[in-house]
């Protein structure tokens, strides 16, 4: 059997199309890798038919010539936030253990109607609450790095780190994932993949379970800036099912792919330059902002005034939103019920959610009843929603003199898995340079810069304006151009 | 601001989840810990800001005044919308007799 797991999407794609391979034989052999990689524990639920079952339907299209799809024949890892029919969607939490929806997600059915297949449900933080992949009730997922000269396991960072851990490990061409604040492109950065955030707004949010909707956007995950072009043109576009859809169109933008970034300003933020941020951090931008400049662009300074107060304001709104978002699990519709003997219909509430949340998701879901009840609302929620604005307003104004922005993606490298988890701040921190652009809701993306003295991979940062997907995936292909990133982890899975 | 055990006791009990003795005594400073954190806020000037939640500029729209204007979402799915439900009974949620 060939192996096809060091090929991409297009690849994939292209090859299928080109009739050098055909479709069953690349999902056999992306379904041989996932379940020889169970020590990654990147998968909830393996799902092998279905990406059979998908790559039979693209190679029958081929023989009767039809259109095989932006992915047609390839198989990707969906995370385990996405519902699909038929097939156990968690959350990753013991909440929705054996839930199996009767309906599927706008954007996992836009892949699938695109021609792709599914290799299974990827883990994620529980709820996508957290940064290190840890929270998940079905285990950590580990990141196939590691660090030069230990054996400690890494953290794949989150919430999407089943995500980044499959498809850094090549186990997955491509996965899907979401970003709340950081949850795309921080473990995008940790294990030396791309993964872009769109415009709030571009993906439907429909079939999607629900952490804080005003942040929740979905977005791919792949080994390349092409790959995520592909892969993000098949999940967005309008939804009528999810009242914040946008109602435009989707460019095509991996036709319109371009390095060449001549008269682009790319401004540097420098409040980003934070204490406790990594001197190989601080170099690898600087790299970047070579190499951006390599390609044409004009690099000028900037000033997003109230970076400091971005990550306390996400941290009052997105457990606001979850506190209401997660009230509806009840334990009467779906999902768990704990109803001890005798007990009434408040009791079996209570019992079911202390049993069925785990520990951080508890932790947010009081900080957001907190900061929502009677006497705090003002205090705390309405002086977040009016900072957020400000974060909001800084941006505008800085997009006044520059295209784009370049920053880190996050402040350190990977760390090893239960390292951080005395202090849920310190945890919270991993997001600093990630949560700006969700609470504005801009388009942002992470691109691998190189690898760190331990031989951990870096990412970098690029931030677009509204609806400028193609200026953020552009400069991300000038940096991909020049960084040349091939290095791969070794394999001890 | 900061809070004590009974405050957490009520906050859990508002949010419908049970804690033990144990559980309330050790969150009590780790919300603390966040809390205090999050309380930099208060020194933003936010004089004649508007609280924002919708970032993105967009229309909210209104779906076509019909009934069933689109079946994946429309009525009819009983058998559907019950399926994942831990007790249905005779085509209705079951839960604990709520009226003594």
């Amino acid at each position: 059997m060939t192996d096809f797991t060091s090929f991409g999407v297009k690849a994939i794609r292209d090859g299928v199309a080109g009739g050098d391979f055909t479709a069953r034989e690349v999902a056999e052999s992306f379904n041989a890798a996932v379940a020889s990689a169970a020590e990654l524990n990147a998968f909830i639920v393996t799902t092998p038919d279905h990406a059979l079952a998908a790559a039979d339907a693209t190679d029958a299209k081929r023989a009767k010539g039809e259109d095989l799809g932006a992915m047609g024949g390839v198989p990707i890892g969906m995370k385990d936030l996405f519902a699909t029919h038929g097939v156990q969607t968690t959350a990753a939490s013991h909440i929705l253990e054996g839930f199996k929806p009767e309906y599927e997600s706008t954007v996992s059915q836009n892949l699938w109607d695109a021609g792709a297949g599914m290799l299974g449900k990827l883990n994620l933080d529980q709820f996508a609450m957290g940064s290190s992949n840890e929270t998940s009730a079905f285990g950590n997922v580990a990141s196939p790095w590691k660090k030069d000269g230990t054996n400690a396991a890494m953290s794949p960072g989150g919430s999407s780190g089943g995500s980044s851990s499959a498809v850094a490990s090549r186990i997955a061409p491509a996965a899907t994932g979401t970003d709340t604040g950081g949850s795309i492109r921080q473990p995008a950065a940790f294990t030396g993949i791309c993964g872009i955030k769109p415009t709030y707004g571009r993906c439907s949010r429909w079939g999607v379970v629900a952490f804080a909707s005003s942040l929740d956007q979905a977005g791919p995950m792949a080994n390349s800036v092409e790959d995520c072009a592909i892969m993000l043109g098949a999940m967005a576009g309008f939804d009528p099912k999810d009242a914040t859809s946008l109602q435009m169109d989707v460019p095509d933008w991996d036709a319109a792919l371009s390095s060449d970034l001549k008269g682009k300003k790319v401004g540097i933020p420098k409040e980003y330059r934070m204490e406790g941020t990594d001197q190989a951090i601080l170099d690898s931008w600087e790299q970047g902002k070579a190499w951006l400049k390599d390609a044409g662009a004009e690099i000028v300074d900037i000033s997003l005034p109230h970076t400091k107060y971005a990550l306390p304001a996400y941290y009052i709104i997105a457990p606001a939103e979850a506190s209401s978002n997660l009230a509806r699990y009840d334990g009467v519709r779906y999902g768990l019920r704990d109803l001890p003997d005798g007990a009434g219909l408040q009791d079996m509430y209570a019992e079911t959610r202390a049993a069925g949340f785990g520990d951080e998701v508890k932790r947010r879901i009081l900080i957001g009843t907190y900061v929502l009840s009677a006497g705090f609302y003002d205090a705390y929620y309405n002086q977040a929603q009016k900072v957020r604005a400000l974060v909001s307003r800084d941006f505008e104004n800085a997009f006044a003199t520059c295209d784009l922005i370049l920053a880190p993606t996050t402040p350190t490298a990977s760390f090893p898995l239960g390292s951080l988890n005395e202090d849920p701040l310190t945890m919270y921190l991993n997001d600093v340079f990630a949560v700006p652009a969700s609470l504005a809701g801009l388009p942002a993306m992470s691109v691998p810069a190189g690898l760190n003295d331990d031989g951990l991979p870096l990412g970098l940062q690029l931030v677009g304006k509204p609806f400028d997907e193609q200026g953020v995936l552009n400069a991300g292909l000038a940096i991909q151009e020049r960084a040349g990133f091939t290095a791969q982890p070794e394999k001890w899975w | 601001m900061s809070v004590d055990k009974e405050t957490v006791a009520k906050i859990a009990g508002l949010a419908r989840i049970k804690m033990g003795d144990e559980q309330l005594e050790s969150l009590v400073p780790e919300l603390n810990n966040i809390l205090g954190w999050v309380e930099q806020l208060a020194e933003v000037d936010v004089e004649g800001i508007e609280p924002m939640s919708a970032v993105i500029p967009n229309e909210l729209r209104l779906r076509d005044d019909v009934v069933d204007a689109d079946p994946k979402t429309a009525g009819g799915k009983r058998d559907e919308v019950l399926a994942n439900a831990p007790a249905a009974e005779h085509g209705f949620f079951g839960v604990p007799k709520v009226i003594e």
